[in-house]
């Protein structure tokens, strides 16, 4: 039974947990890429409806699936993110290289 | 504006398990200055990158000791986070952005920008095989104004 993923076809949805740190990007990791590389995923969603802390290490986290992603012609989205995700996308430049349904401009 | 003087310090194993722990200490250390949701979180989010990166680049076995200092000064709070391990060769590389060291674990180069982004002011004090010492402070109550 998967901790974070939930598959439909090849579209995998992954619930970002309360708080993604260095302590839970591991385990993360580890599933989503099992999944990714199991079921052909064509469509990656990070939910961050639950998540009220990220740090540098999220950042790492998505990154690296957008870039396995990106060699299977796969698409990568975000969605949910509160005020403090977004301010870290913001920062980090994120929003720039993955699609999410945050309001547009700084 | 009550003016408050507090002081706390913690050590604890170079674990993953403590980033958490460390974030939420310093976070209920600094309630009395009745911060924004916002300003608690961005205190955490350098907490965490500075703890974080003493796990990760400062030391290799757990067992190590991380080192934390919090002080509130009137509507300040001053952290020190420091480690005796590995230490920084060039403390002005390592703070530019997307510099790491440890791509192969992912890591983004993003952990010092973010302390700087939501800190008022940071300094980095390293030495090669001595450690390192990240020291950073906020003003608490600066975006009222
Ligand atoms: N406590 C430390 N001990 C030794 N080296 C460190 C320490 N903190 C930072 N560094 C060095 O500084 C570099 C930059 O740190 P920074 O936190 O900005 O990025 P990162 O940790 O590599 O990636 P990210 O924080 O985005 O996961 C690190 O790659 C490492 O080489
Ligand atoms: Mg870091």
């Amino acid at each position: 039974m998967e901790q974070y993923c939930e598959r439909e076809g090849n579209c995998l949805r992954v619930r970002v947990p309360k708080e993604l740190d260095h302590h839970e990007a591991g385990r993360l990791k580890l599933e989503a890429d099992m999944m990714i590389d199991a079921y052909h995923v064509k469509t990656l969603i990070f939910d961050f409806g639950e998540t009220e802390f990220m740090d540098s290490s999220g950042i790492g986290v998505l990154i690296g699936r957008s870039k396995k992603m990106g060699y299977y012609g796969g698409e990568v989205y975000a969605q949910n993110l509160n005020g403090r995700v977004q301010k870290i996308f913001r920062v980090s430049g994120l929003h720039a290289l993955i699609q999410t349904d945050m309001p547009k401009g700084e | 504006m009550m003016q408050s003087k507090n002081e706390m310090k913690l050590s604890f194993d170079a674990r993953s398990v403590n980033e958490g722990f460390a974030r939420v200490a310093v976070a209920a250390f600094i309630t009395e200055l009745n911060p924004t949701l916002d300003e608690v979180a961005d205190v955490k989010t350098a907490v965490s990158e500075a703890v974080t990166n003493a796990i990760i680049h400062g030391y290799d076995d757990p067992c190590e000791k991380v080192e934390l200092v919090c002080r509130i000064e009137g509507n300040q709070v001053e952290i020190a986070v420091t480690d005796t391990g590995k230490g920084i060769p060039d403390v002005a590389k390592a703070m530019e952005p997307f510099y790491t060291t440890k791509p192969e674990l992912e890591r983004s180069g993003m952990g010092f920008a973010f302390i700087e982004a939501f800190m008022d002011e940071v300094q980095v004090t390293s030495e090669v095989d001595r450690g390192t010492r990240v020291w950073m402070r906020k003003r608490i109550g600066a975006q009222e104004g």
